[in-house]
């Protein structure tokens, strides 16, 4: 019964991973980048939530709150594909790398300098609320977000695979060059995947903000989403889940059977273990390099 | 505006280009030396670890700017040549040179280790094998608490070369002079094996492995051998951050300090040996600037002192982004542009150091 607890708690913490590893997802397999700030950008998208809604700040109601994190999240990214990664197009993936990597820097000083270093909780109206199914008690947020994450995947997933746009990102990032002779506007196409990063990470930081507390150090959970991302195989959304809870699944249990210490190194000795045995992640994306 | 003609093999692999070049790094290793006359002790010990982050620099500098391979792991090497040094000196009775040379070594082999596994893997991928390496080194070390002293940490004994105690503390100059020999030494050895075959090799490497293998390098063993001697570099570096730090634990080797020494790098310049020490000494003033314009603007506004945490990394991180955007070789990148803008009066062109734009392809195949 303990491990069914466990379980959904960890279930819960994983899907908040796997939301982020969607944000990595999402503008590596529209763009070839890999963006580094994503953690950041949830743990921004978490206090411009809090800033609106909490009764200390704004004060807005919660939908509203929520609303206008993920517009502004959304116009955030979009800004940042603008002024940042659109004077790097064409230049290596690495140098994107380390300019996210960077600019993670400048958002987390920024969110620090505006909001503090104090760990905030965002109001929420199912906060404290409990649902028990037997002798499993759940948090009505651990529920929430369960169902936001699917959700989420479910949507983006049929997004990339049913409609012209999803297809049309899908083709800007398996060949730029052909995608242009093709009439794709790949430049606006990859504003548009940034302002959908920039929107899931909106999403991630209200759930994480809800679940938990936020501090502008909360972006360094990017790096467990990165594993995430990794150990499903970069460039699969239903992957990028998986790995996310596979993730917060291994964090719990670690912690409860293994001797202690050792549990906070388990998700990344997974992650060790996956590129190892299985370079390119569980849902593998790719079958061989092409010159 | 000098034209260099060059005739022979020899001429091209020369470790100076002239006689001017040369006599231009003689003075510079003259004033080098003479600094702790110059300076007094507090700037020496700020000038000692501008020394050492270079050498840190240029050992990452090996594997990320001329064997292709980024590394955001390298903060772990720091940490097993700062802790193997200290405990063959402290456990093992051994000598500075032999342990510190040991504690090289060690870190070496350990890259090595490490590189075989991961080596299939290739950019992105790398990347995150190793910082997730870093993040597990971390909870090794409070793990090893027997060797390592675990939360509490290390103490750095004092140095004795031929009878003379050298110490961070009580003989700063001498630390100096020390930091200074090994920095040539590693420089020294760094520029010749960019001139042998090993060192082609990687820019092979660097630049299509592809086409690397086809003209017969072996990708793998020289990958291995790129991560082999980076190691050894980051692990001496290491060693010297121990004695430089005095104490130190688990907390001094986080995954900032990862990625701070590959920003290093890219500040200085990607791909040149001088940009890891630019790099270094960037990142080294930075920490000072901050202070002397906070008390500049308490000054001038008459407010007091605005302490703000963080403020360092989030004005290092502003100064990357605007590398990366407007000069993404660094600072070696610009210097090298107004020198030749000299050199070539009055033909230097704009586009003459134009990248050339690549359409990025999937590596995604289904």
């Amino acid at each position: 019964m303990e491990d069914l607890q466990l379980m959904v708690s960890g279930l819960a913490n994983g899907c908040v991973y796997g939301l982020v590893a969607l944000g990595f997802v999402l503008i590596y397999k529209a763009t070839e980048q890999v963006n580094f700030a994503q953690g950041d950008m949830m743990m921004l998208g978490a206090f411009v939530a809090i800033g609106l809604g909490n009764e200390s700040h704004a004060g807005l109601p919660f939908w509203l709150a929520c609303a206008g994190a993920v517009f502004a999240m959304g116009a955030v990214g979009m800004a940042m594909e603008r002024t940042l990664l659109r004077p790097l197009f064409g230049q290596s993936q690495i140098a994107v790398v380390i300019l996210t990597i960077a600019f993670g820097f400048v958002l987390r000083f920024a969110a620090g300098a505006i909001w503090g270093h104090d760990p905030l909780v965002m109001d929420n109206p199912v906060a404290g609320a409990h649902v028990a199914f037997g002798q499993v008690v759940l948090g009505a947020d651990e529920i929430a977000v369960i169902a936001v994450t699917v959700l989420l995947t479910g949507l983006l997933f049929l997004f990339f695979s049913r409609t012209k746009l999803g297809i049309a990102m899908q083709a800007a990032s398996q060949n730029q060059l052909a995608a242009y002779y093709m009439g794709i506007p790949v430049k606006r196409i990859h504003g548009i995947t940034w302002m959908l990063a920039g929107v899931t990470a909106a999403v991630a930081g209200i759930l994480f903000a809800a679940k938990g507390s936020v501090d502008p150090s909360a972006g360094f959970l990017g790096i467990k989403a990165f594993a995430a991302a990794v150990i499903g195989g970069f460039g699969s959304l239903p992957g990028a889940l998986l790995g996310g809870l596979i993730i917060g699944l291994v964090e719990p249990f670690a912690a409860r059977y293994v001797a202690a210490g050792y549990a906070q190194i388990a998700p990344y000795a997974v992650l060790i273990l996956v590129l190892i045995f299985r370079p390119h992640g569980l849902v593998a994306q790719v079958r061989g390099k092409k010159l | 505006m000098r034209v260099p003609f060059k005739t022979s093999h020899r001429h091209d692999i020369r470790l100076f280009a002239d006689r001017y070049q040369a006599l231009r790094y003689a003075a510079l290793l003259t004033l080098a030396i003479a600094l702790p006359f110059l300076l007094d002790d507090f700037m020496i010990g700020e000038v000692t670890g501008v020394l050492i982050w270079a050498i840190g620099g240029m050992g990452l500098m090996i594997l990320t700017g001329h064997a292709g391979q980024i590394s955001l792991g390298h903060a772990a090497f720091l940490a097993v040549g700062c802790y193997a040094n200290v405990i063959l000196m402290d456990r093992f009775g051994l000598p500075f040179p032999v342990s510190f040379t040991l504690a090289g070594i060690v870190a070496g082999l350990a890259g090595v280790l490490v590189a075989v596994p991961v080596f299939r893997l290739h950019g992105i991928y790398l990347a995150i094998a190793t910082l997730a390496l870093t993040m597990l080194v971390e909870d090794i070390i409070v793990l090893t608490e027997p060797w390592t002293g675990g939360v509490v940490g290390l103490t750095a004994p004092t140095i004795t070369i031929a009878g003379m105690d050298v110490d961070r503390f009580s003989s700063p100059d001498r630390f100096y002079w020390l930091c200074l020999s090994i920095t040539l030494l590693v420089t020294l050895a760094y520029c010749n094996i960019l001139r042998a075959p090993l060192g082609r090799a990687f820019l092979a490497i660097r630049d299509s492995e592809a086409s690397a293998q086809a003209m017969g390098v072996h990708v793998a063993r020289t990958k291995a051998a790129a991560f082999g001697l980076s190691c050894l570099v980051t692990g001496w570096a290491g060693a010297l951050l121990g004695h430089y730090f005095y104490t130190f634990n688990h907390e001094v080797f986080t995954v900032v300090v990862s990625i701070q020494l590959l920003l290093m790098i890219v500040i200085g310049g990607i791909g040149s040996i001088h940009g890891a020490f630019y790099g270094a000494f960037v990142v080294g003033v930075i920490p000072q600037a901050i202070n002397i314009s906070r008390d500049w603007v308490t000054a001038v506004l008459g407010t007091s002192g605005v302490a703000v945490p963080g403020l360092e990394t989030g004005v290092f991180g502003l100064i990357l982004v605007l590398f990366i955007l407007f000069e993404p070789y660094g600072v070696h990148g610009r210097i090298t542009k107004w020198k030749t803008y000299f050199e070539l009066f009055p033909f230097y062109r704009r586009d003459l150091f134009r990248r050339q734009k690549s359409y990025l392809k999937t590596e995604r195949i289904r």
